[in-house]
């Protein structure tokens, strides 16, 4: 058998589970990364603000969530917070919200970037037209930011899959953990079973990664010609 | 051109004061512009011209005096400037179109989501404007497919467009090549034989001969002097006119 490792992938209902535990990074990846960009669009309107005060308080949410690893920022939502409040949340939910103040805080950052790197008088002549501030950010500003803010986005949504399978450590049974729990069962029979599992684990990440960067290529070269 | 002083006035500027971190920028300027009228503010850079511009849409604060547009003092909290720019219309130096429109998107843009007008009747418009100054053919065409000189062009149609009652011109020829400078005049020239109101910021002393009713010449934010072109490039009436205009002479 050991020259076949690869069976362990088609094992019993091995392959199936697989897909069950992919299917929860990808919903939590999914939802991160929506409530993450929302909440980082908003977030990157206010950073342009003009109060210091405003710009201060996102400045050190920026700041707290890139500084401390995201593996701490789970432990204490996951362990601290709930216990703490005596609330009760399953490990997808809190990872959700981890990931998406996450998410929201760099995406924030891309957003002011691209809004800041847009020359001033486009608001200007936007102004000149007689648009409102809304009508502006709204036809003008944010049309043009998106395009400038794609590449950085898409990285941010790249790395926040890749981050989910941080998830194993609040006890998610994420494709990670799914691979870990046949690995042990069956690498006393099949010894290369780690290979042929997290291999198979490495491919299905390159599939979800892979379109979204290869998309964001389309665009800019939609946009550029 | 023909005596406009007994039209009615339209914009009308006192005593304004404008400051930069309490530098004065503008002090006691006092200007009428009458419906037809095209004045043309000349004067050395940073004197001010631009800012006084830009104070007459709103882009810039003034800190006292008055700006009366239409018998309507435009100071104030509640000045709806929404409503004004529609009136007033500008174009600036920088190419200011929007990259990520093409040509037509640009000019229906204030139209169609400022002034909510049909679509079609500016489209016919828009399409008799392009054709005026010879850009039908580019329609279609993003910014950056343009010249400088076409795209200022455009910045007019842009602003014409939304019918306004007169036009501010800051300096829309001074980051074009030489070659294009005349495209763009020739059309802002024409604007002025159909009787446009326009306050044209230029350095093109000679054009500013050809199309102003007036010309007023700026120093240091004050208004040095207000006279006719003949009078004004052949018999200037100050010691610094007369310094200024001599660096434009070889």
């Amino acid at each position: 058998m050991q020259s076949l490792g690869i069976n362990v992938l088609f094992e019993g209902i091995n392959l199936q589970r697989l897909f069950g535990g992919l299917l929860v990074t990808v919903e939590i990846a999914f939802f991160s990364i929506a409530i993450g960009s929302l909440l980082g669009i908003l977030m990157g309107l206010i950073r342009t603000s003009k109060s210091k005060t405003i710009c201060f308080v996102c400045r050190i949410y920026l700041e707290v969530f890139r500084i401390i690893p995201i593996l701490v920022w789970l432990f204490i939502a996951y362990f601290g917070v709930t216990r703490m409040f005596d609330i009760h949340v399953s490990g997808e939910v809190v990872a959700v919200v981890v990931f998406s103040l996450w998410g929201a805080a760099e995406m924030g950052d891309i957003v002011r970037g691209a809004l800041e790197s847009l020359p001033r008088h486009q608001m200007e002549s936007g102004k000149a037209l007689g648009l409102s501030s809304l009508g502006v950010y709204r036809y003008i500003l944010i049309p043009q930011a998106i395009r400038r803010m794609l590449p950085g986005a898409i990285n941010l949504a790249t790395r926040m899959v890749k981050t989910t399978s941080l998830v194993v450590m609040i006890g998610v049974i994420d494709v990670v953990k799914v691979g870990q729990q046949i690995i042990e069962l069956s690498t006393l029979r099949i010894p290369t079973a780690a290979f042929w599992i997290y291999g198979f684990i490495f491919i299905l990440y390159f599939i979800i990664c892979y379109p979204l960067a290869k998309w964001s290529k389309k665009l800019e070269m939609k946009w550029e010609s | 051109m023909a005596n406009k002083e007994n039209n009615p006035v339209l914009l009308e500027v006192k005593n304004l004061y404008k400051e930069y971190d309490g530098r004065a920028a503008l002090d006691n300027i006092d200007l009428s512009i009458h419906k037809g009228e095209v004045v043309v503010v000349l004067g050395p850079s940073g004197c001010g011209k631009s800012t006084l511009l830009r104070c007459l849409n709103g882009l810039e604060m003034i800190q006292g005096g008055d700006i009366i547009f239409y018998g309507e003092s435009l100071t104030g909290k509640d000045v709806q400037w929404q409503e004004i720019r529609q009136k007033i219309g500008m174009v600036f130096q920088n190419y200011d179109l929007f990259p990520h429109m093409t040509v037509i998107e640009n000019i229906l843009l204030g139209p169609e989501k400022v002034q909510s007008r049909d679509r079609n009747e500016i489209m016919q418009q828009a399409t008799q404007l392009l054709d005026r100054v010879g850009l039908l053919d580019r329609k279609d065409a993003y910014p950056r497919q343009l010249s400088g000189g076409q795209k200022q062009r455009i910045a007019i149609v842009r602003a014409l467009c939304m019918n306004p009652e007169i036009m501010l011109f800051d300096e829309v020829t001074a980051a074009l090549d030489p070659e294009m400078v005349r495209e763009v005049l020739d059309v802002i020239l024409g604007l002025a034989k159909q009787g446009m109101t326009m306050v044209i910021v230029t350095h093109e002393m000679g054009f500013a001969r050809l199309v102003a009713d007036r010309i007023v010449f700026v120093d240091f934010g004050k208004v040095c002097e207000i006279g006719s072109p003949d009078e004004f490039f052949t018999n200037p009436k100050t010691e610094r006119t007369r310094q200024f205009l001599n660096i434009f002479q070889y």
